[in-house]
């Protein structure tokens, strides 16, 4: 008898025809202020775009893309850039990848719990976070002057790769950690060794989200320059590249140059320069979204 | 059907330690003759687990009767799982696990340092709460197991006779090659059966194999245990009290008091568990006025 029992329906206790057209209102307005937000972001990335494209468009022609760079703006072009940024970045992940793929899987897998790991995950947390230029400031005193390379290909390289590190480490464990453990537990059941297990189970369910990782800190690297112009890549290249000790100019180095320049001329020039790294950029975004859902789709 | 045709892969260095078999069952509710086990495959002695410093079961005693199913059973808590999961050692993934005890697989004390895990889990399989089919093909998936342990069998003869004991080869021999995430829940545990007598296991753990399972695909597994009760040990750990009595033919009911530690409290034929139980606790948890 005494049971609580529910209010009945229509009772005064519960919030009139008022209060819920104002939540309602709220979450209009809520939402209004949201997609205003997200449109703001959009507008000004599409000013920048066209405003890039406005100027540089007028340049992107064969020409732009074979020449060697040149002091008359119009002779100028992207050759050497784009063959330096194809060295420095292969090396690059020829480099990075598998030593980040390796530390993520000890991490994740191998190593014990102890303090020795908490003072590694806290470290590849800080170094994600450290601003480029000080990676370059490493790539000058180690590689370039210790280390005897000079401005070459190789300390470019290396000094990418120590950049993109942390965080590919940080995205392929991240991959590694979304593998359910059903699997990893499965698989020993079976008597698999650890090895085994992710060798044979975990690293294929994985793959898709360590090749995002992979894909998004290329992407990185190829945007980069505070870090290559650190350690003297900031010369005039007017061969083709071919062995990792010589020295180069990347993209968006070649960029930062044209837009030192005083001559109007430059400026289109570094406005085409930049439609081209947005386009590779963009690509590379697109291969990562790409590969994702292409393995998500056989899950 | 006749025995399973399964090589034992490569390498079988099982080798049992020369130990005299333990005395009779010691713990104490299990007195009566007829409850004695003669021909043990697996046998506990206070087996106490520890998380860190927290203590998950007690002095655990008991034997389990080879090519027999053995169901444990007991309220949420009661430690059951981590004893199941002592028989593989699986519990040894867990970082902070500490074990006391002895637990003989034939003879053999499979805690003691010596004993690879690795090996052991070939020869003591497991199935688990939710199916977990690797995100493969079907037929990978019963071959992994064989792969890792190096059989240098037929692969196809391994793959269709797993999948014929598991009572599956019937609805997936068209489909050998589609991935077994597309199989029907019931269908993924009788798939991760198949995985598991791949590798020509002597016991076969099962943790609450069904409670994922709608009560057809239920059905389905109560009847493979009990076939597959004929050639090889099994022991389920079921929160369905109405399952242990269908499928086992022993049952052990553990029950955690206020310290949280899992302790046996009944041993014996699962028809004496269910009809006349000794300990009052035991007939209050099946009656259901706990757990």
């Amino acid at each position: 008898m005494t049971a609580v029992r529910p209010e009945a329906p229509g009772s005064d206790r519960y919030q009139g025809a008022r209060e819920r057209s104002r939540r309602n209102t709220l979450s209009a307005a809520s939402r209004w202020f949201f997609l205003t937000a997200a449109a703001l972001a959009l507008l000004v990335l599409a000013v920048l775009a066209y405003d890039t494209i406005s100027q540089g468009a007028g340049r992107l022609n064969l020409q732009f893309f074979t020449s060697y760079p040149s002091r008359f703006a119009d002779q100028a072009g992207l050759r050497s850039s784009l063959i330096g940024s194809g060295w420095v970045l292969a090396l690059t992940v020829v480099m990075a990848v598998p030593i980040a793929v390796g530390t993520a899987i000890w991490i994740e897998e191998f190593a014990p719990d102890n303090w020795f790991l908490t003072v590694i995950k806290l470290n590849l947390a800080n170094l994600a976070g450290v601003p480029s230029i000080i990676y370059g400031v490493l790539g000058l005193a180690v590689f370039v002057r210790f280390a005897g390379m000079g401005p070459s290909i190789l300390a470019g390289s290396l000094t990418l790769a120590l950049m993109i590190l942390p965080m590919t480490v940080i995205a392929a464990q991240e991959a590694i950690r979304q593998v359910p453990s059903g699997i990893r537990d499965g698989a020993l059941a079976l008597g698999a060794t650890r090895w085994q297990a992710v060798r044979g189970q975990i690293l294929p369910v994985a793959l898709p989200g360590i090749v995002t990782g992979v894909i998004l800190a290329i992407a990185r690297a190829a945007g980069e320059t505070a870090s290559l112009i650190m350690i003297g890549a900031f010369t005039f290249i007017a061969f083709d590249n071919s062995r990792i000790t010589d020295d180069f100019t990347t993209l968006p180095i070649q960029i930062y140059n044209w837009t030192t320049r005083p001559q109007e001329a430059f400026r289109a020039n570094a406005a085409a320069a930049i439609i081209v790294l947005m386009v590779i950029v963009l690509a590379f975004n697109l291969i990562a979204t790409i590969v994702r859902n292409r393995f998500r789709r056989f899950r | 059907m006749t025995q399973p045709h399964i090589d034992t892969p490569a390498t079988p260095h099982w080798r049992p330690l020369s130990r005299s078999r333990a005395s009779a069952a010691t713990q104490g509710a299990v007195g009566a003759e007829t409850d004695e086990i003669t021909d043990a495959a697996i046998e506990a002695k206070e087996i106490s687990l520890w998380y860190g410093s927290a203590q998950a079961i007690g002095d655990i005693t008991l034997k389990i009767e080879r090519h027999r199913v053995t169901a444990l059973i007991g309220p949420s808590g009661c430690g059951k799982s981590t004893f199941l999961r002592c028989m593989n050692r699986m519990n040894d993934l867990i970082p902070s696990v500490r074990m006391t005890g002895e637990l003989f697989l034939d003879d053999q004390n499979i805690l003691d340092q010596s004993v690879d895990p690795v090996e052991l889990r070939r020869v003591v399989g497991m199935v688990f709460q939710k199916p977990n089919p690797f995100p493969k093909s079907v037929y990978d998936n019963v071959a992994f197991g064989a792969r890792i342990n190096g059989y240098k069998g037929n692969y196809d003869e391994l793959v269709q006779h797993a999948l014929e004991r598991a009572a599956l080869w019937d609805e997936v021999k068209d489909k050998l090659h589609t991935s077994g995430l597309a199989l029907s829940g019931g269908q993924q545990q009788r798939l991760c059966i198949a995985r598991a007598l791949a590798v020509n296991p002597q016991v076969i753990l099962m943790d609450e194999p069904c409670s994922a399972l709608d009560p057809i695909a239920t059905q389905r597994i109560e009847d493979l245990m009990r076939e597959l009760a004929e050639d090889y040990t099994i022991v389920v750990v079921t929160h369905n009290m109405q399952q242990a009595a269908r499928v086992s033919d022993r049952t052990a009911f553990m029950l955690a008091r206020e310290d949280r530690v899992g302790r046996l409290v009944e041993y014996g034929l699962t028809e004496q568990i269910f009809t006349a139980p000794r300990d009052q606790r035991t007939e209050a948890y099946i009656t259901g006025r706990f757990g």
